[in-house]
């Protein structure tokens, strides 16, 4: 074990150049484990102009901050970023390397292991330290039941979603240096065009408050209620599946195992009955509102507040009395 | 010209089983499904869809390889049956489930894939859904030496490369590998067709190989990099406070008060 060191943190930029809410999390996080086990904290951050994001996140306390700056980097090619990173992760080998659960480090991230052959688990809802070892638990078979694991490498590797870890207050500034490595020429892989389909400013994914609509919303006019709500908290609108499968809402706005995992401050649930596919992609939130005409529908088990009764009548008294209390 | 297509598929026991059949057995640190039937992990199912497409516009032999405990003839022939060509079992029943962790699976799939003969193209579920881990697809890539693409909504063959779109948290890109290579396959493309009775019966027939572990000349133990130390039911329920009100509107309007009450909003 003597041979691993450090707790590295990949970071991710996003919009306004700035590091992504999970990557402040996950600094958060590395900053309680590097005390436990006595460690320094890196953060690595790789893309075309990314100096002055590399700046800014020296001042979320971590140690050091290592970028790796290069044009062909610009758009996400993991071919380039395993090139480039697995030569330096094997001339400094981590102690614990750490990644959000997003759409970058569930691509990056099992890649990197293998190649690393380095023990990883994905999804991780908690990380703690016992003894020597770094436990990371996840969710499995769809939620229905909670794993803690640990790594039998001296390495461990882990992806973790978002707002497990808290993101520190600015403070004074670490060390900004390059990464000692270079960008592989080529890739196999070409990427073509981009569409983007969903605007970046509200991504669900770091939106504090979450409004979703189900199967029972029965159309897109209720999403447009929806839309309003969530208008008025700062928030952004999500669904479960049958809507995104129906097309009332896209694709790209679905909550669940096979959507997006989010755990904001508030997810207000409104026509959706609390699958276990749905519950695993939100059950983590901070508080849970249900809004369901069927009184014995699962959603208001794992909820804190509830309204039962039919959403279109609910909805335009409910959002009214939003606006109100936020104008205040 | 046809190419060759190995779809990797998992058997899961059915994820939309409620969750009191999911038997958390802490003590032995394993889920045992109750009273639901396996199936084919459905994101699996959406890689064979992926791969009956391709071959319906360009032409392929497709293999379904399975590796796992107890694989059922029945869902294997199902899905079989929607357009595969062959199957590639390979009975783990001797391998205690625990030393299956992805890093094994991986390297077992791996040995298996190098006793199906060559190949062009792979694909596999984005995750399966009883471990939900997403590694095994981008592992099987990196130990055969081959480029991967993961989450496509859609797979196509041109001129020798595969053409993929994959999905992105605000919408799509389109990347391109040439083969052979492994392509990890979302939701999106679709579910997989029905097979029709027919189809069933001439399935039975179609070509089947069954390897045990040792056929696959690879030791298993040691090969995982993972273990499982606890194992808990999800503590998911919560106390809920109902708002009631003489009208819906009323309840509504109290609900949003009481939010605020309790500084939520
Ligand atoms: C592999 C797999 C992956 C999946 N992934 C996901 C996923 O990522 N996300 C996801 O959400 N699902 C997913 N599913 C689907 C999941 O199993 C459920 O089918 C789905 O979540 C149900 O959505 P729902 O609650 O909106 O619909 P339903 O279960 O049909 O519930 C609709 C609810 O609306 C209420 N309702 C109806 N009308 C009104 C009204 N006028 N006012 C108030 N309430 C009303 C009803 O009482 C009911 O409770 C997945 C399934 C599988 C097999």
């Amino acid at each position: 074990m003597a041979d691993t060191q450090g707790i590295y943190i990949l970071a991710e930029i996003g919009e306004a150049e700035k590091p992504t809410a999970v990557t402040l999390e996950l600094i958060g996080l590395g900053r309680d484990l590097a005390s436990r086990l006595g460690e320094r904290v890196s953060t690595l951050v790789l893309g075309a102009g990314v100096r002055e994001a590399a700046q800014e996140l020296a001042l979320y306390g971590p140690d050091e901050v290592l970028f790796l700056d290069d044009p062909a980097l610009s758009r996400y090619d993991p071919e380039l970023y395993v090139g480039a990173l697995v030569p330096f992760l094997e001339s400094r080998p981590p102690r614990v390397l750490l990644a959000g659960h997003t759409s970058l480090g569930q691509d990056l991230f099992p890649r990197l292991a293998f190649s690393l052959d380095c023990g990883l688990v994905t999804d991780c809802v908690a990380l703690e330290v016992d003894g020597g070892d770094i436990l990371l638990t996840r969710p499995i078979y769809g939620g229905n039941a909670i794993a803690t694991q640990k790594v039998g490498t001296s390495k461990v590797m882990a992806t973790v979603r978002a707002r497990v870890g808290e993101a520190p207050q600015p403070s004074s500034a670490a060390a900004v240096t390059p990464l000692e490595t270079a960008v592989p020429a080529s890739s196999r892989l070409s990427l073509k065009e981009r569409e983007v389909l969903q605007s970046r400013e509200c991504p669900l994914e770091e939106a504090p408050v979450v409004v979703s609509g189900g199967r029972g919303m029965g159309g897109e006019d209720g999403f447009a209620q929806l839309t309003e709500i969530a208008g008025i908290l700062s928030g952004a609108v999500g669904a479960s599946r049958p809507p995104v499968d129906s097309g009332w809402a896209a694709s790209t706005c679905q909550v669940g195992i096979t959507g997006k995992v989010v755990a904001p401050d508030i997810y207000i649930a409104v026509a959706i009955s609390g699958s276990t596919q749905h519950l695993s992609g939100m059950g983590e939130s901070g508080k849970i509102v249900a809004i369901n005409k069927d009184p014995d529908a699962y959603i208001f088990k794992v909820a804190d507040y509830g309204v039962v009764g039919d959403w279109r009548q609910v909805l335009p008294s409910f959002s009214a009395a939003l606006r109100e209390i936020m104008q205040e | 010209m046809a190419i060759n297509i190995i779809v990797c598929a998992k058997q899961v026991p059915d994820p939309e089983g409620p969750p009191s059949s999911f038997e958390i057995n802490a003590e032995e640190r394993r889920v045992t499904a109750r009273g639901i039937p396996p199936v084919i992990n459905p994101f699996d199912e959406n890689a064979l869809e992926a791969a009956i497409r391709i071959k319906e516009t360009s032409g392929a032999n497709i293999t379904l390889l399975s590796l796992g405990k107890g694989l059922s003839k029945a869902v294997i022939l199902k899905a079989v049956a929607a357009g595969a060509d062959a199957s590639l079992l390979v009975d783990a029943e001797a391998l205690d489930a625990a030393l299956l962790d992805p890093f094994a699976t991986a390297r077992l799939l791996a040995a298996a894939i190098g006793k199906a003969g060559p190949f062009d193209l792979i694909l596999c579920g984005r995750q399966a859904a009883d471990t939900n881990a997403g590694m095994v697809g981008l592992g099987l890539a990196q130990l055969l030496g081959i480029p991967a693409i993961t989450l496509a909504q859609k797979v196509e063959i041109a001129d020798g490369r595969v053409v993929v779109e994959r999905v992105l948290p605000d919408g799509y890109e389109v990347v391109e590998a040439p083969l052979p290579a492994l392509v990890t396959v979302s939701g999106e493309v679709g579910d997989l067709r029905y097979p029709s009775l027919q189809a069933i019966k001439a399935g039975k027939a179609l070509p089947q190989t069954v390897l045990g572990l040792a056929d696959l000349g690879v030791e298993p133990a040691g090969l995982g990099r993972v273990e499982t130390v606890r194992l808990t039911a999800p503590s998911r329920e919560r106390r809920c406070t109902l708002v009631e009100g003489d009208t819906p509107e009323e309840a509504g309007r109290k609900l949003a008060q009481l939010l605020r009450q309790e500084k939520v909003i």
